[in-house]
């Protein structure tokens, strides 16, 4: 199979993945992880009080959410900034030596 | 020719995107929670994860000397696990967690190399948005950085030395790595929480944290899967100087102009 059909088929997988539980479990919050065990914890040890707190939390969900999106935004910028680099790169040393 | 590449590299974009666009908020993710171990605990984890921090400065820095053309190879793996920790990705047990994206720069770098990246991942998620946290910084860098990225490299090697083809050890060792790091995390708890046995408890937090994150380690292992197959046609300088496949392995470059 061409490289391209095979990243794009593997696309198509990664999308399914990621939207298919959108329609799958309607109805559930799809809320976090941890908080879940955060709620398991307290089952388990309803004594528990956590000890520390975080030093600074994010006011609200709008703004927590800009930040997880400037993370990825900033780690992305950087991935396709090296992949564009490396094609660059790539076919820079290709016209070299033809 | 050049086309398909850039077809390639723009549907990686568009998946980054997409996702991002449409799960944004609302939804938190893993990692165990700021002051949520017993500090007898969090302590065991900071000393537990500390030699590895070391080992793995070492390593990156020797990397960097040896090749100082691979630096921004490294900060593109570290990137990676940047973008995928930031995406909180609905599951079919209707929560959402994060892919951990340790398991490219595993391959590319080693192990250890990656325990410094996580961590600085992890310290970025605790200090800013309240994700993780600081006392628990040593048991969420030993999931994310220390087992997940070493079971990632024996997954990695092992399967290559049976001689499977280059993606699918790769796709193994990054799936693998990232649910590893779950059970890891799921272990973590039951051991700090062991109301009815540490068994009974770990299998608890298994049931929270691991089958959640079955259908996203599929997902990381994917899309390290398509990232190695860019690099492999574009980085293959790079990927030998890195050992990452042997001579005759390399795949790719017939085709292309």
């Amino acid at each position: 199979m061409k490289p391209m059909a095979k990243n794009g088929l593997l696309l198509v997988i990664v999308v399914v993945l990621a939207f298919a539980p959108l329609f799958l479990t309607r109805g559930a919050k799809f809320n976090g992880a941890d908080d879940q065990a955060k709620a398991a914890i307290n089952t388990l040890n309803p004594n528990y009080v956590p000890w520390f707190k975080p030093f600074w939390k994010p006011p609200s969900a709008e703004v927590e959410s800009f930040l997880f999106a400037l993370q990825a935004a900033i780690g992305s910028g950087f991935v396709f900034y090296y992949l564009g680099y490396a094609k660059g790169k790539h076919s820079a040393s290709k016209k070299d030596q033809p | 020719m050049t086309l398909r590449k850039f077809k390639k590299v723009s549907l990686l974009i568009a998946y980054v995107i997409a996702v991002y666009i449409f799960f944004p908020d609302d939804a938190y993710a893993m990692h165990i929670m700021e002051g949520f171990l017993p500090y007898n605990w969090a302590a065991f984890w900071w000393l537990a994860m500390i030699p590895f921090v070391i080992a793995g400065v070492r390593s990156i820095k020797k990397t960097v000397t040896l090749h100082p053309s691979l630096k921004m190879l490294l900060g593109m793996a570290g990137a990676f696990a940047f973008v995928l920790s930031a995406l909180k990705i609905p599951s079919v047990t209707g929560s959402s967690s994060h892919p951990t994206g340790v398991g490219l720069g595993t391959i590319l770098f080693g192990p250890t190399a990656m325990t410094v990246l996580g961590m600085i991942v992890l310290i970025f998620q605790a200090l800013l948005l309240a994700h993780g946290g600081i006392t628990t910084l040593g048991a969420n860098t030993f999931s994310m950085g220390i087992v997940g990225p070493f079971v990632s490299y024996g997954i990695y090697k092992g399967v290559k030395k049976l001689g499977a083809p280059l993606w699918l050890s790769v796709f193994l060792s990054a799936t693998i790595g990232d649910l590893m790091t779950y059970i890891t995390t799921a272990l973590q708890l039951g051991l700090a929480f062991p109301a009815g046995g540490v068994m009974a408890s770990t299998l608890k937090f298994m049931g929270i944290f691991a089958f959640t994150q079955v259908p996203l380690a599929i997902s990381e292992g994917i899309l390290t899967v398509m990232v190695i197959n860019v690099l492999s046609t574009y980085s293959q300088k790079e990927l030998q100087i890195l050992s990452v496949f042997t001579g005759k392995e390399l795949p790719t470059s017939k085709r292309r102009v």
